[in-house]
């Protein structure tokens, strides 16, 4: 069992699967993200990241129908003193048969629509660490950690 | 110059369809960008597009999914493609699907320079 992080500050909110919504997304967690004096490639990577998550839930999750994306992101106080920033992206919608496959570079479902099946190679490689727990027919929970060094080393 | 409907500029000379991109690159804006770039591609029959990336101050996945088709479909009419000036960011993503080693990638100052010079002072990235 891992020890719990302290949790410095969180910020909560849902919202509807439209596209126009994963530019807002990862601009809110660009924003929350800014108090913690990240470095711009760090917060180039969680944009990245979360866009698409999102992107997943407007696409796949829910299809052809609008449904609900809660989001919270949190800053947690690692061991060493420093900030991580952990995002969780939730949806209640189709849900994922095989992760594993899923997680796949170059996999995707959506073939004629030109997706590139990189979604979840590029949420693994631009975060820390990548989580995806999905249930058919209920829904999939993406967290994302990523360690937010910052830009204190710079001065 | 091309007039076109969204946010890009277009220029065809000599066979080459010359298309710069500007904003963010997403699930979202590549729906309709892809359309203009598509409309363009049939109407001018070029040899060659040249992507021009440098105002692109944003980019996940879905601007692989973009470039991919724009490759698929002037391979099909018998052209080719080349990208410009994508930033480290972008181009960090284009290698993660190893497009890099499919596609040409170049960067060419001058294009950015006259880039800059068109549109002074509104570079927010």
């Amino acid at each position: 069992m891992r020890k719990k992080r302290e949790i410095k500050n969180e910020l909560r909110w849902q919202m509807p699967s439209l596209s126009v919504n994963e530019g807002l997304a990862r601009a809110m967690v660009a924003a929350f993200c800014a108090q913690a004096n990240p470095t711009a490639t760090e917060i180039a990577d969680i944009k990245c990241a979360v866009s698409e998550a999102v992107t997943n839930c407007t696409v796949h999750a829910y299809r052809d129908a609008v449904g609900e994306i809660r989001i919270t992101a949190r800053l947690l106080g690692d061991a060493d003193g420093g900030t991580s920033v952990e995002v969780e992206i939730k949806d209640k919608g189709c849900g994922i048969p095989d992760v594993a496959c899923a997680r796949q570079p170059l996999y995707t479902t959506d073939a004629e629509g030109e997706r590139s099946g990189m979604g979840f190679t590029v949420m693994e490689s631009f975060t820390d660490r990548m989580r995806v727990r999905s249930r058919v027919g209920k829904g999939t929970t993406v967290v994302l950690t990523k360690k937010l060094n910052g830009r204190q080393m710079d001065y | 110059m091309i007039k076109t409907n969204h946010a890009l500029r277009a220029e065809m000379r000599e066979g080459v369809l010359y298309v710069a991109l500007e904003g963010e690159i997403d699930h979202h804006s590549a729906v309709a960008t892809r359309g203009e770039i598509d409309r363009l591609i049939y109407e001018k029959r070029p040899r060659r597009l040249e992507l021009e990336l440098s105002r692109i101050g944003f980019m996940d996945s879905s601007g692989l999914g973009l470039v991919m088709g724009r490759y698929a479909l002037m391979r099909d009419l018998g052209g080719e493609i080349t990208v410009l000036n994508p930033s480290p960011a972008i181009l960090r993503i284009f290698k993660l699907a190893g497009m890099d080693r499919l596609i040409p990638f170049e960067v060419r100052r001058e294009a950015s320079e006259a880039e800059k010079k068109t549109e002074e002072g509104s570079d927010r990235t």
